[in-house]
């Protein structure tokens, strides 16, 4: 007590300090410098001024006091020392959710009962990996405490589990953040206990050996510490990770992909994604808000190898926890977060549309699937965005247009279609990676800029001119049901065997000719 | 009682080791120096001539057990020895549930019963380097650890799940025509425990301490080491009295002379 009682006075002391210090300094302004400086007239003039600043400093003084005394109350005592009431069941959530936020609720022995799951889940459309997840989810379920909570961590591994393993809890002070004392057997649990010193957003994630392994295959997520009275209220908020994969076959190949030792030691990924999957944030599963909310997303990085260079096209971050911590920086393009760290970012949303979370060390994000998106409706604000006004025509000397690799280079697929049911699904996977960005899900293009697939003549009329087209490019003008185009159509990265899918694929859809394109209609065009 | 127990248990014993041959199902490994995966730098283990089960004790050899030493049945094993999940896929003390096969490895069995069911046959379980020394063979060489087909294949099996489901001898034997050592359940050993492994594995990389295991292998390049840790690691978050799904286990028999 005499402690605190110490700590308190040497707090106001220093706001006494702090008060004479102002008053000085406008002491300081009033009388000395204008002397050496200007004319009496201004002298004069600038000496009423500081005088009547120097009253209102010193009426405003009795408030620093107090302000001063509020403020300290909560933060002189040692985090330790907070004492807990009560006991409660963590509330536990699957990415992109998060608990609810801890409020004005007191310190609380929180008990927490995390399960590990060894268990197969999709990595992309026709890509099965074997996931190791804390709760069933990667990144495992998000744990929400407030500073001073004594949690009490039940480990559960599940006795259909294989291997054993345990916590290191970034927010954990203590050796291996409870790793040594979680460490446990399937068809186990084992029971540890902590208490949160520390605000902030922490990385926890498996530590036994092969501990490369354990996290290449999905086990992490954050835990939250929020200060004393919560982080102040916003209208939504989400839970995002990044993690990189090393499959065997290549980004795309079929089947169950057991995990590539060689590449993770090379740290040359075929995977990274946000949440544990390609497409786990887009479409149907992108993460939405309203226009003019605030929307706060707790974004760590699993890694094992890769560090983040988070992204949101078309919004700034209004404000970032750097690192997660303390810290706050205000209006940042790109943040980087560290492979196991985390950071809190808050940004207003101001329009509608659909903006895109990446990782903008870019490739990841286009050809190794770490793309998100956050979708925001409501009323459009043509002072902030006004969108395309006009298009003009701009033809600079010799276009330069842009080559792909021949695909003569490209490697047939391993795994050719074997019906016309096999051709759509393999077609359809291929339209999404390939096609779906410019012609869009339902072949309906972009007015003005990319031809529409959907009940298309062009496309009908002349199937050998179409499987070209995807083989060779296309640029220059065309119609298309009765709408000029004019743009570029790079050559396709696809072998013939995936050519023919995709046109199958697009001409049995969407109100098309319904004709069946073969590898050897495509080898002829090819070889012409 | 406790007496009782122990020298039934040596009475079983001596006797079996008269009553059977010596090397019914099993094989002759010949012994010899090697460095296994956890070894120091240049720590050189010498393994001993010894015999060693073909296959993993399976549910019908453990049936037969159980039938012959009631203290060891499901309900009657004293709880000091075996934990609740002792023999959790069986219905009775006498038979497996109807979905398990009698040909699959015996599971949920703790260390207390597997050293009692070997030292019943006049057997024992294997050591540690014993298993690591018999289990570094593929199909055709001894010591297979440089190959990567041979560690793709073990990790293969650590993603792959219910494989304790699957029986016995289907897969190809090693080069000591030994089956199934990888591919369907972790095996007890004698001195699981000896090697300690406190499940912080980057604490274990460091050399000043007396956790040695990691300090050669977590820092090399040879990959195999993967999968070893991973062994290790299992059998450093077991107690003996712990009965497991994937954990099953063999003897070895010592050569006299």
């Amino acid at each position: 007590m005499t402690y605190v009682m110490f700590f308190f006075h040497s707090e106001q002391y220093i706001c006494i300090e702090i008060n004479r210090t102002i008053l000085s300094e406008f002491n300081d302004f009033t009388f000395n410098k204008p002397l050496k400086n200007l004319s009496m007239k201004v002298n004069q003039k600038s000496k009423r001024k500081f005088k009547i600043a120097r009253t209102i400093a010193l009426l405003l003084m009795p408030l620093f006091f107090i302000a001063c005394l509020n403020d300290k109350k909560e933060e002189n005592v040692d985090t330790a020392d907070i004492s807990v009431h009560q006991e409660m069941i963590a509330e536990l959530t699957s990415p992109p959710h998060v608990p609810t936020p801890v409020g004005a609720r007191k310190a609380k022995k929180l008990i927490v009962k995390m399960e590990i799951l060894e268990q197969e889940g999709e990595m992309t459309d026709g890509v099965k990996y074997m996931y190791w997840t804390f709760g069933g989810t990667v990144p495992g379920s998000f744990i929400r405490t407030r500073v001073g909570d004594e949690v009490e961590f039940h480990l559960q591994n599940h006795p259909d589990n294989k291997l054993p393993h345990n916590i290191d809890l970034h927010a954990v002070t203590g050796p291996g953040g409870g790793a040594e004392s979680s460490f446990v057997a399937p068809g186990h649990e084992k029971v540890f206990s902590f208490k949160t010193l520390n605000p902030g957003l922490y990385v926890y994630h498996c530590a036994t050996a092969p501990v490369g392994m354990h996290i290449a295959n999905g086990m992490y997520g954050l835990i939250l510490v929020e200060p004393a009275g919560g982080l102040p209220k916003v209208d939504k908020e989400y839970y995002i990770m990044q993690g990189d994969f090393y499959t065997k076959g290549a980004n795309g190949e079929r089947g169950l992909q057991p995990f590539d030792m060689q590449k993770a030691v090379d740290e040359n990924a075929d995977y990274v994604v946000f949440n544990g999957k390609v497409g786990a944030l887009t479409g149907d599963n992108a993460i939405t808000a309203n226009v003019g909310e605030t929307v706060r997303l707790f974004v760590g990085n699993g890694g094992p190898n890769l560090v983040s260079s988070f992204h949101l096209i078309g919004e700034i971050f209004d404000k970032v926890h750097v690192e997660g911590g303390d810290l706050i920086n205000e209006n940042v393009q790109t943040t980087l977060i560290p492979a196991g760290g985390a950071v809190i970012v808050e940004l207003r949303v101001d329009v509608p549309g659909t903006f895109i979370l990446v990782d903008h060390s870019i490739f990841r994000a286009f050809n190794k699937g770490a793309l998100g998106m956050l979708k925001v409706e409501g009323e459009e604000d043509k002072k902030i965005y006004s969108g395309e006004i006009r298009d003009d025509i701009y033809l600079p000397e010799g276009p330069g247009i842009q080559t792909m690799p021949t695909t003569n280079e490209i490697v047939e697929s391993e795994v050719p279609a074997k019906s016309f049911e096999e051709q759509m699904e393999f077609g359809k996977q291929a339209y999404m990676q390939t096609c779906f960005a410019c012609h869009q899900a339902e072949g309906q293009g972009i007015a003005n800029a990319f031809p529409p697939l959907a009940k298309s003549d062009y496309l009908n009329a002349d199937v050998d001119r179409a499987i070209g087209i995807v083989l060779h490019g296309l640029t220059g003008e065309i119609t298309v049901n009765g709408e000029k185009y004019n743009s570029v159509m790079t050559r396709q990265s696809l072998s013939s065997d995936e050519v023919a899918n995709v046109l199958t694929y697009v001409y049995n859809s969407w109100g098309n000719s319904k004709k069946v394109v073969t590898k050897e209609m495509v080898d002829k065009i090819k070889n012409k | 009682m406790k007496t009782k127990a122990f020298s039934l248990i040596i009475i079983c014993c001596v006797f079996q080791t008269f009553m059977f041959g010596q090397t019914e199902g099993m094989v002759f490994i010949k012994g010899s120096r090697y460095l296994p995966l956890y070894g120091r730098d240049s720590t050189v283990v010498e393994v001993k001539d010894f015999n060693m089960d073909i296959y993993p004790v399976t549910n019908k050899d453990y049936e037969l057990f159980v039938e012959k030493y009631p203290k060891w049945q499901k309900s009657n094993v004293i709880k000091l020895f075996a934990d609740d999940s002792y023999l959790a896929n069986w219905k009775n003390n006498l038979e497996l549930k109807d979905d398990q096969n009698s040909n699959s490895p015996v599971t949920y069995v703790s260390w207390f019963a597997a050293k009692a069911y070997c030292e019943c046959q006049g057997k024992r379980l294997p050591t540690v380097d014993e298993w690591e020394y018999a289990a570094m063979a593929d199909e055709t060489t001894k010591d297979a650890r440089v190959k990567p087909s041979y560690n793709e294949q073990i990790l293969a099996w650590y993603e792959a799940p219910r494989s304790n489901e699957n029986i016995i001898g289907e897969s190809p034997k090693n080069a000591w025509g030994v089956y199934d050592l990888h591919g369907l359940v972790w095996e007890w050993t004698l001195d699981f425990n000896s090697v300690l492994i406190t499940g912080e594995s980057r604490k274990d990389v460091d050399k000043d301490s007396d956790l040695f295991c990691g300090s050669a292998s977590l820092n090399a390049t040879d990959l195999m080491n993967y999968a070893a840790f991973m062994r290790y690691a299992i059998r450093g978050s077991l107690k003996a009295k712990y009965s497991m799904k994937n954990l099953g286990f063999r003897c070895v028999q010592d050569i006299n002379q």
